[in-house]
């Protein structure tokens, strides 16, 4: 269990670096959220390993499963990232949106329509060289997943409809609006629904394509695509006006207002950008995976799991990066361990639950962590 | 009544250090000591809410131990809370038995009971109440009085009140005083918490300053003075009396007609407010809270929509212009709630303080914000305010209220305003604190910038300002000079105009209020 050291890294500077003071009240500074989310990961371990003893098997013996599956080879690596990819760009999405102070559910929808945009994107435009084909067929994804998000936005921002309701029905939406489309005008297969391959000039480059070495994997360019948004938005929240006023509208809409911030339009923006983020994601899935859209029966979960990503990593890219390099981490190992160390895959999801349960009850971990440190007499701090 | 050797630390904070008390029955004891100094605390340790970390407390002799407020009821016992815990709709006899009902049989409250049981001790004590009116409909300081008689019928010998004239105008404060003495006079013992010098020397019979957890000392009001005991109080010589030469005022920047607002319930907040505001004055708007002053902030700041009048500023029509277009057109403003309005609190100071020129050079360039300009910007205004922070990095939420105020007030006079809106700008503050706001504030006017001053505290109005205006019902119903003005007359405006029993404008008042 050694090994679970690396993955997760730092959150990096959080939006007020230093200073914690501690003679007024207990601030969480952004050293000892790592401290938590490492403490999380651990004991979330610990949970798991007790229920693989549980089972009668080794947890060691499982532990190693886990770690072969994503570290065993380049391919496995990669394999690993074509798991995580998608999970920073949702993660993203919901951290920018949080930071405005809004809880957008829907990048599960956001993320549908962006596939089935690229996928189309993909193949209607013919005669692009590929960076132009490619770019544009990213930046329909954007647009769909913006698109999506616009009606939440609107209702929130302008008749105060709480967007969590109107995300979540707009998940509902996309499953079978792109069900309607992909049986229908945009079905390009006799009788499968699906759309058309996109052309050659929109697909995102493989790193191990099977042809050149043995090890082989999908992982492909829209790895550095996620990393690159990633960047984009630490900038955009953090080094700009823009973010300084989405973050004060998400912070304190009343003081953003008194000193003449719109919050309504900044409220708009983030959710726009919010889906936007999650939609390139689902179109790094097609132009980078999958090469077309397949009908989605039911959802594909990244949008959800992105709100796991997204509270793990503090809603800061960095820790986006880390929560979903865990999260990919734990998906792809789960199957592993159970072919090899027959384990079922559903520990893994008790492994997640139980980390996500310390992350979001920092207090508890904090309040067990003074415990152990100084004895029991802060027990009646708060 | 002795309490020995109080001692109660927070995390990080020593709130009593050590403190001896006693209070013998029939005399009124004043706590003085500024915000934050530890008097609310010792009286809940003495009224059983929090537990001392060391020393002892005697009642008649007796080492008590004091674990909840029911035993401290028990014994004796009663507090009365700064913000008045009754419960609004239920009648004035309700709220006084509430907790220790006359019953019929097990179940069934003995409501005739109860009433005449009120209308006992209110003989009793001279305190005269309607025992049937309901408590939403009827005036603060007959609240106040509902508050005390419930203390009283629990049996209180010990009674507690926890700045009991925030909340009162001059004439009820007098109306307070003549209850205190009376109660007094009948063998109570009363605690009297309080910040506000001039009341203690006329209501108390003891005075205990207490200074950063300790008994600064311990006088007899004949004995001193208000300036002796604001230094007690803080530690150092105290201007008491702000200092400020003739107001010369110039050219008019702000002015208001017939403005007309609701409030957030939609109730009409401003009925046709109209004065002018003049370069290197200030006009100081007293009122009790609640009758519009909130709102004609708002509407002059551009926070809330005027449904009638016109506002101009330096002649040219600015009604119903948005925040940002009042702040460019020159009105900074000082919020009165600055933790919800004036400060984002998860910002650091140096964010904080661009909140109204961050868009601007030298602080944007394009979409870039240029955090070295940000933070060297900060260091400069943290040292002229001398804000008492570690460092422009830390968040405005782990400072003192004062040093909040600070960072709000030298980001509003970083903007260079020519009208500046300052709402209770010292609320909560600390002596120290209010020096310092004051000494801007004139500062400021003698720069030849227009004040538009709103304070509850008279004090505040009348030794700030140049001219005052008096609100009530949403009107200006009175403007003096503060050179003329007479604290007896601006009370009697405050409350409507005359008539003070519990008529009708009582009852306005009281829904105002609410509202």
């Amino acid at each position: 269990m050694r090994e679970k050291k690396e993955v997760v890294p730092a959150p990096a500077g959080a939006a007020t670096p230093v200073a914690s003071t501690p003679w007024r009240g207990l601030r969480l500074g952004d050293f000892e959220r790592v401290w938590i989310a490492v403490l999380a990961v651990l004991i979330g371990m610990v949970v798991g390993a007790l229920f693989v003893l549980w089972s009668g098997k080794n947890p060691l013996v499982a532990y190693q499963a886990l770690w072969q599956a994503s570290f065993a080879n380049w391919s496995s690596f990669g394999e690993m990232l074509v798991n995580v990819t998608p999970l920073i760009f949702t993660g993203l999405a919901i951290a920018f949106a949080f930071r405005a102070g809004l809880f957008n559910i829907g990048a599960e929808g956001q993320f549908i329509v962006g596939q089935i945009a690229a996928a189309w994107a993909g193949y209607a435009f013919t005669g692009l060289p590929a960076v132009l084909h490619v770019t544009l067929a990213l930046l329909a994804g954007f647009l769909a997943g913006a698109l999506w998000a616009a009606v939440p936005a609107y209702l929130k921002a302008k008749r105060g409809v709480h967007e969590v309701i109107n995300t979540i029905m707009m998940n509902y939406i996309a499953l079978y609006f792109t069900h309607f489309l992909v049986n229908g005008v945009l079905r390009g297969h006799p009788y499968l629904p699906v759309t058309k391959e996109i052309l050659p000039t929109a697909r995102l480059f493989r790193f191990l394509p099977n042809a050149l070495i043995a090890e082989s994997s999908r992982v492909n360019a829209g790895f550095l695509v996620a990393l690159a948004c990633a960047l984009l938005v630490y900038y955009l929240m953090w080094k700009t006006t823009v973010g300084y006023e989405i973050r004060a509208v998400g912070l304190n809409p009343t003081a953003a207002e008194y000193r003449g911030i719109s919050v309504a339009k900044n409220l708009i923006l983030a959710m726009l950008v919010s889906g936007g983020l999650a939609g390139i994601g689902g179109a790094v899935q097609v132009l980078g995976i999958q090469y077309k859209f397949y009908d989605i029966f039911s959802f594909t979960n990244y949008g959800f799991d992105g709100i796991a990503v997204a509270l793990i990593g503090n809603n800061h890219p960095a820790g986006v990066l880390g929560g979903a390099l865990l999260f990919g981490f734990l998906a792809r190992g789960g199957t592993a361990m159970q072919s090899i160390a027959e384990v079922p895959k559903e520990i893994i999801n008790i492994i997640q639950a139980a980390i996500i349960i310390f992350v979001a009850a920092d207090m508890m971990i904090r309040r067990l962590f003074r415990l152990k440190r100084k004895g029991v007499t802060d027990g009646a701090l708060e | 009544m002795q309490m020995k050797g109080i001692g109660k630390v927070f995390p990080g904070v020593v709130a009593n250090d050590g403190i001896d008390l006693e209070i013998i029955p029939g005399e009124i004891h004043t706590l003085l000591g500024e915000n934050g100094a530890g008097k609310t605390t010792l009286m809940n340790v003495l009224y059983g809410l929090y537990q001392p970390d060391a020393g002892e407390i005697y009642l008649r002799g007796r080492r008590v131990a004091i674990g909840d407020p029911n035993v401290a009821i028990a014994l004796g016992i009663g507090m009365v809370h700064q913000h008045f815990m009754l419960i609004p709709p239920f009648t004035v006899a309700e709220n006084i038995v509430l907790g220790d009902e006359p019953r019929k049989g097990r179940v069934f409250i003995d409501m005739k009971k109860a009433i005449r049981d009120v209308e006992a001790i209110s003989e009793k004590y001279g305190l005269k109440v309607d025992p049937l009116a309901r408590v939403e409909n009827i005036s603060v300081s007959m609240q106040q009085r509902v508050e005390i008689l419930k203390a009283l019928h629990r049996g209180a010998e010990i009674l507690i009140l926890d700045e009991p004239t925030a909340v009162l105008i001059p004439q009820e404060v007098r109306e307070l005083k003549m209850i205190t003495d009376n109660l007094a006079a009948q063998g109570k013992a009363i605690i009297f918490i309080t910040h506000k010098l001039k009341e203690v020397m006329a209501m108390s019979h003891r005075i205990t300053v207490i200074r950063r957890g300790k008994v600064a000392g311990s006088v007899n009001p004949q004995e001193t003075t208000p300036a002796a005991l604001a230094s007690m109080m803080v530690g150092r010589e105290v201007l008491l009396q702000v200092e400020k030469g003739p107001a010369s005022p110039g050219e008019t920047l702000l002015s208001v007609e017939n403005l007309e607002a609701v409030n957030n319930r939609k109730l009409p907040a401003l009925r046709g407010i109209s004065f002018e505001l003049r370069a290197g004055e200030i006009l100081g708007i007293a009122g009790v809270d609640g009758n519009g002053q909130s709102e004609l902030v708002e509407v002059i700041t551009g926070l809330r929509k005027a449904n009638g009048g016109r506002l101009q500023i330096k002649g040219r029509d600015m009604t119903n212009k948005g925040p940002r277009q009042m702040a460019e057109a020159g009105v900074a403003h000082i919020p009165e709630d600055r933790q919800k309005r004036g400060l984002i609190l998860d910002f650091n100071v140096a964010e904080n303080l661009i909140l109204g020129s961050y868009f601007k050079r030298p602080f944007a360039r394009g979409i870039n914000l240029r955090y070295d300009r940000v933070y060297s910007h900060a260091r400069e205004l943290i040292k002229e305010f001398d804000v008492r922070t570690p460092h422009e990095k830390t968040p405005a939420k782990s400072l003192s209220g004062g040093n909040q105020q600070k960072v709000i007030l030298a980001r509003e006079f970083d903007m260079s305003p020519e009208i500046l809106v300052a709402a209770q700008p010292t609320r909560g503050l600390d002596v120290g604190a209010i020096e310092f706001v004051h000494h801007r504030l004139v500062e400021q006017r003698d720069k030849g910038k227009a004040i538009l001053l709103v304070s509850l505290e008279l004090d505040e109005i009348l030794s700030l300002s140049d001219r005052i205006a008096v609100m009530y019902g949403g009107k200006i119903v009175g403007m003096v000079d503060a050179a003329d003005a007479d604290e007896e007359e601006l009370g009697l405006m405050m409350a409507g105009g005359g008539q003070r029993d519990e008529g009708e404008s009582a009852a306005l008042r009281g829904a105002t209020r609410n509202a």
